[in-house]
C-alpha cells in the first residue's frame, strides 16, 4: 500500500513540476458593489458643511427641535454647563467655535477627527471618539440654535 | 483489486495532468484535484469584499450562517429556530415569543433548506426562508437586518422536510410533510390504520409582497406518502409545483426496507393556480388546528406570538385536475426544475439513472389522459409519456441538482462521492470531480433560479474525516468550492461550516449589501419600555416587578446605581442603546442572571429579566468592548431582604445640572444623588 501511495505521489509531483512556471491568473472580477454606495446611505454622515447662516433673533422652533435632539442624542455625554462629562460641556461653545466647526463636528465627526487639529486635541482629552449620532445637517443647525440659546443669545 | 483501482486512478490523474499542461486555456486542469491558480481565485485581499453571500443552513443547529464566496469566510450566524448565546436570541424577553409553538417554547430545532426570495424567478435580495424540520415551521429572515423576522408553525405535519421552496414571484413557500400523519384534530388512531387515516399534508404558505408576512393559505390533503423535496415551476411551468415523494408503499415501520420495495415512487405535480381557483369556488374546508404565528417588529424591537386555531384544507378528491403523479425511480430525493422551467430532474437515491421529465410532455399526457392507473384517486401519468430522457450511469446515489445557466446541470452523488456535470438537452455526462467526502447538497449561485449566476459550485459534504486538524470525535462540517467557469470543474478551496451545511443559496453581494441596515433609528423606536435619552431613564415598581428604563452609550449606563430591589422581585432591565453609529453595540450582564446576557444594537431596546437569588450588592456591566473606557462601563444593584424598607432610588454620576433637573422635573421619582463620582 505504502509503495502504491509513493507511486501516486511521484506521479503527482511530476505533473506539478510539469506545470510550474505558468503564470497564475488573477481573480477575474472584483465585487460589483462600490463600497462608497454603502457609505452614502442616509444613516451615515453627510458631506462637509462649508457655510452656516445665523440670524437674530433666534428661531424658537429650531431651538425647541434642537433641545429635543439634545435630550435624545447628546445629553448622555454633554452637559449644558462648562463641566466635562464624557465630552466637554456646551457652555460658551458658540463663542469658542465657528458655526461650521460645530455643524461638522456633529455631522462629520470622522472627517473632523481625521483633519481638524482642534477636534484631535479634544479626542486626546476625552479619549472617547465623539459618536456619529445620525444627525442630519438640518438637525445639526437646530442643535446649534439651541446652543446659542444656552449661551444667552436672544 | 486494490492495485487495479489505484492504477486506474493514477491513469486518470495522469490524463488530467496532461490536460492541465496544455497551453490553451480550454480544459486546463481537467480532472486534476486542485487548480494551480486556486489560491489567487479564492484570495480576497484585506479590506476587500467577497463577490457572493452564501446563505448556509446550519442543519441541526437551527441557524443560518452567512459566508463570503469565494473566500469561505464566515461573517455571521443568524439564529432562527435556536437560542443563541452570542446575542441573546431566544433569551431576551423581546425574542422569546419567536420560539413559541403550539407545544410551548421550543429552544432548538433542526433546520434544513434555504430559499432566497425571487421576483420573476430571479433573486431579488429581500428575504431568506428556512424550514424548521422537527417542530414543523417556516421562518422568514430579513436580508437587510440579517435577523429572523417571522416564524409560522405548520399544523397537520411531522418533519417539515419538503420546505420552504418558493414560487417564482415568492407568492408561496411550501411545506410538504415528510411524515404522513392523521389530522391533528383527530389524531388518536392506531398506527396500523396508516392507509385509511394518515395524510400527506402539503401547506401553501402565502407571502405578502410588501411586508413578507406569512399565512397558511391552504393545505392539500394528499394520500399518505413521505414528501421529500420540491421545486416550483418557472417560466412556462409557473403555476405548478413539483414534490418528490417516497414511501408510496405506505409503511409505518422499518422504512429502510419497507419503503424501498417499489421500482418507482412518484414526483407529485401540483397545479397550484388550479388550487387557488378551487379555493375561490369555495371548495376549501376549514379544519380545527392549533399553530403559532410569531412576528418580530423592527420598530418595537419585540416579537409577538399568536396561536391560530383553524386551517383551510383542500381534498384532492373534490378537486380534479389539481394533482398528478409522475412515476420516478427509486425513492427520489431531489426534484429540481431547470432555469427555463422546461425540465424536472428527479434524483432517485437508489436509482442507476437520472430521469429528466419534460413539462411539455407532461401537459400533453394530461390532455391526452395518458394515465397508468391512479394512486388513491390521483391519476398516475405514464412514465414514458412524460420522460424527456434518462442520464445513464451518472454515478451512485444521486441527491440534488443545480443549474449553471449554460444548459448544464450539476448533480451531487452521495454514494460515489462526486459532482457530475451533464447537459440537460443531450443528457450526456460532461465532467465529474470527486468530493471529500460524501456530498449531500450542492449550490451554484442562483442555481435554482431562472437566471443562475454560475461561476462556482459548492459541495456541502456529509463526512469530513481527515480534511482538517482533528478535534476529537466531533469534527467540523465541511464545504468545497469548485470553479465551474470553464468546461471542467476545478477544486479551489475547502472551508469549514457552522453546523451541518444542509443546503445553501448564494447571491451576488451587489443585490444585498446596498440594503444592509446599519442602525435602528432612535426616533422610530416604539418599544414600550424605551428610554429616549437619559432624561427618560427611571425605575418603576409594579408589585413584585421592577422595571429599569436604562440607557447605554459609550461608556456608561443610566442609571448605574440602583437600590430598593428586594428578594422575591423580578427585575427587568430594559436597555436602550443610545448610539446611532454603525457597529457600536453594547452588551449587558448582571451577576447570577439565569437568563444569559443581551447584546443591544444601536437604537434598539432589549430586555434582560433577572430574579435576584442573594441579598447584597450585585455588579452589572457592558459585555461588548465599546470604547477606551469600556472597562469603566459598569454599575451596581443593591438587593435587600424581602420586606426591607430601603426605598427605590437610582442615578448615575454627580449632581445633575440645573438644566437636567429642570428637564427631569416632570419625571415622577426624584433622582437619587449619586454614590459614584464621575471624573
Amino acid at each position: 500500500m505504502k509503495r502504491l501511495f509513493l507511486y501516486l505521489l511521484t506521479l503527482t509531483a511530476l505533473l506539478w513540476y510539469g506545470c510550474s512556471g505558468k503564470g497564475a491568473e488573477q481573480r477575474a472580477e472584483a465585487p460589483e458593489t462600490n463600497p462608497k454606495e454603502i457609505l452614502e446611505q442616509p444613516e451615515t454622515h453627510g458631506t462637509e458643511v462649508k457655510e452656516v447662516a445665523l440670524s437674530t433673533p433666534l428661531d424658537q422652533a429650531m431651538v425647541k427641535k434642537g433641545s429635543d435632539i439634545y435630550d435624545l442624542k447628546c445629553m448622555s455625554c454633554h452637559k449644558l454647563t462648562d463641566e466635562k462629562l464624557v465630552g466637554p460641556g456646551w457652555k460658551e461653545v458658540t463663542k469658542k467655535r465657528k458655526p461650521t466647526w460645530i455643524i461638522n463636528m456633529i455631522t462629520n465627526v470622522d472627517m473632523m477627527l481625521a483633519e481638524d487639529a482642534e477636534a484631535q486635541k479634544l479626542l486626546e482629552q476625552c479619549l472617547v471618539r465623539m459618536p456619529n449620532q445620525n444627525i442630519t445637517a438640518e438637525e445639526a443647525r437646530s442643535v446649534l440654535e439651541f446652543m446659542r440659546k444656552n449661551d444667552g443669545e436672544k | 483489486m486494490k492495485t487495479n483501482i489505484i492504477n486506474s486512478i493514477a491513469v486518470a490523474v495522469l490524463a488530467g495532468g496532461f490536460f492541465a499542461c496544455k497551453p490553451d486555456n480550454a480544459g486546463k486542469n481537467g480532472g486534476s484535484e486542485i487548480a494551480g491558480d486556486a489560491a489567487q481565485k479564492v484570495y480576497v485581499a484585506p479590506g476587500k469584499h467577497d463577490e457572493f453571500y452564501n446563505i448556509v443552513s446550519g442543519g441541526f443547529n437551527g441557524q443560518l450562517s452567512v459566508v463570503g464566496l469565494p473566500s469561505g469566510r464566515v461573517f455571521r450566524i443568524i439564529p432562527v429556530f435556536s437560542q443563541f448565546a452570542e446575542n441573546g436570541w431566544g433569551y431576551s424577553e423581546e425574542t422569546k415569543p419567536m420560539l413559541n409553538t403550539s407545544h410551548g417554547f421550543v429552544p432548538w430545532d433542526d433546520s434544513h433548506h434555504v430559499a432566497l426570495s425571487t421576483t420573476n424567478g430571479e433573486h431579488d435580495g429581500r428575504w431568506a426562508f428556512i424550514n424548521g424540520n422537527n417542530t414543523p415551521r417556516i421562518a422568514r429572515v430579513s436580508l437587510s437586518t440579517f435577523r429572523t423576522d417571522e416564524i409560522i408553525e405548520l399544523p397537520n405535519s411531522g418533519g417539515n422536510h419538503s420546505s420552504p421552496f418558493i414560487t417564482a414571484n415568492t407568492e408561496y413557500a411550501v411545506a410538504g410533510t415528510r411524515f404522513s400523519v392523521p389530522p391533528d384534530a383527530n389524531a388518536d388512531v392506531p398506527i396500523s390504520s396508516f392507509k385509511q387515516n394518515f395524510k400527506g399534508y402539503i401547506s401553501f404558505v402565502s407571502i405578502d409582497k410588501t411586508t413578507g408576512h406569512m399565512g397558511v393559505k391552504f393545505q392539500l390533503k394528499t394520500p399518505g406518502v413521505s414528501f421529500d423535496l420540491a421545486r416550483a415551476g418557472k417560466g412556462k411551468s409557473d403555476g405548478w409545483f413539483f414534490f418528490s415523494c417516497y414511501n408510496t408503499e405506505q409503511a409505518a415501520s422499518l422504512l429502510e426496507v419497507n419503503a424501498s420495495q417499489k421500482d418507482k415512487d412518484f414526483i407529485l405535480a401540483v397545479n397550484w393556480k388550479k388550487a387557488e381557483e378551487y379555493l375561490a369556488q369555495g371548495k376549501g374546508k376549514k379544519e380545527a388546528a392549533k399553530y403559532a404565528h410569531n412576528i418580530y417588529d423592527e420598530k418595537t424591537h419585540s416579537a409577538t406570538s399568536t396561536i391560530l386555531t383553524e386551517v383551510m384544507t383542500l381534498d384532492p378528491k373534490e378537486c380534479p385536475g389539481m394533482l398528478y403523479f409522475m412515476p420516478c425511480p427509486k425513492s427520489p430525493h431531489g426534484c429540481d426544475v431547470d432555469p427555463t422551467g422546461s425540465y424536472i430532474v428527479g434524483s432517485g437515491k437508489l436509482a442507476a439513472v437520472i430521469p429528466v421529465f419534460s413539462f411539455d410532455k407532461m401537459q400533453k399526457a394530461i390532455a391526452a389522459k395518458t394515465f397508468d392507473g391512479d394512486f388513491d384517486g390521483i391519476p398516475v401519468l405514464k412514465y414514458d409519456a412524460v420522460l424527456h430522457g434518462e442520464v445513464k450511469k451518472p454515478g451512485l446515489g444521486p441527491l440534488h441538482t443545480e443549474f449553471d445557466g449554460q444548459g448544464n446541470a450539476i448533480t451531487s452523488f452521495f454514494v460515489s462521492s462526486e459532482l457530475v456535470k451533464w447537459n440537460i438537452e443531450k443528457l450526456e455526462v460532461l465532467d465529474r470531480v470527486p468530493t471529500y467526502y460524501s456530498v449531500g447538497h450542492l449550490c451554484i449561485p442562483g442555481g435554482p433560479t431562472a437566471k443562475p449566476h454560475g461561476k462556482y459550485v459548492i459541495a456541502y459534504n456529509k463526512i469530513t474525516k481527515d480534511r482538517y486538524l482533528p478535534t476529537g470525535p466531533e469534527l467540523t462540517q465541511s464545504a468545497q468550492l469548485y470553479d465551474i467557469s470553464g468546461d471542467k470543474m476545478k477544486l479551489l478551496l475547502d472551508f469549514p461550516t457552522i453546523g451541518e451545511p444542509h443546503y445553501a443559496e448564494a447571491i451576488p453581494a451587489s443585490l444585498v449589501e446596498k440594503n444592509t441596515k446599519k442602525i435602528f433609528k432612535l426616533e422610530e423606536n416604539n418599544h414600550p419600555y424605551v428610554a429616549k435619552g437619559e432624561k427618560e431613564t427611571k425605575v418603576v415598581r409594579k408589585g413584585n416587578e421592577v422595571h429599569v428604563y436604562m440607557t447605554s452609550i459609550r461608556s456608561h449606563f443610566t442609571p448605574d446605581n440602583i437600590e430598593g430591589v428586594k428578594m422575591g422581585d423580578e427585575v427587568f432591565f430594559h436597555v436602550t442603546n443610545l448610539e446611532q453609529d454603525w457597529d457600536v453595540p453594547h452588551g449587558f450582564a448582571v451577576r447570577g442572571a439565569q437568563n444569559a446576557e443581551i447584546l443591544i444594537m444601536p437604537g434598539e431596546t432589549s430586555t434582560l429579566r433577572w430574579k435576584p437569588t442573594k441579598v447584597g450588592v450585585t455588579p452589572m456591566y457592558c459585555t461588548d468592548f465599546c470604547s477606551a473606557l469600556h472597562q469603566e462601563m459598569q454599575g451596581y444593584v443593591r438587593v435587600s431582604p424581602a420586606g426591607s424598607s430601603v426605598p427605590l432610588t437610582w442615578g448615575t454620576g454627580k449632581t445633575p445640572t440645573a438644566e437636567a433637573e429642570k428637564k427631569t422635573a416632570n419625571a415622577k421619582p426624584k433622582l437619587n444623588t449619586p454614590k459614584v463620582a464621575m471624573k
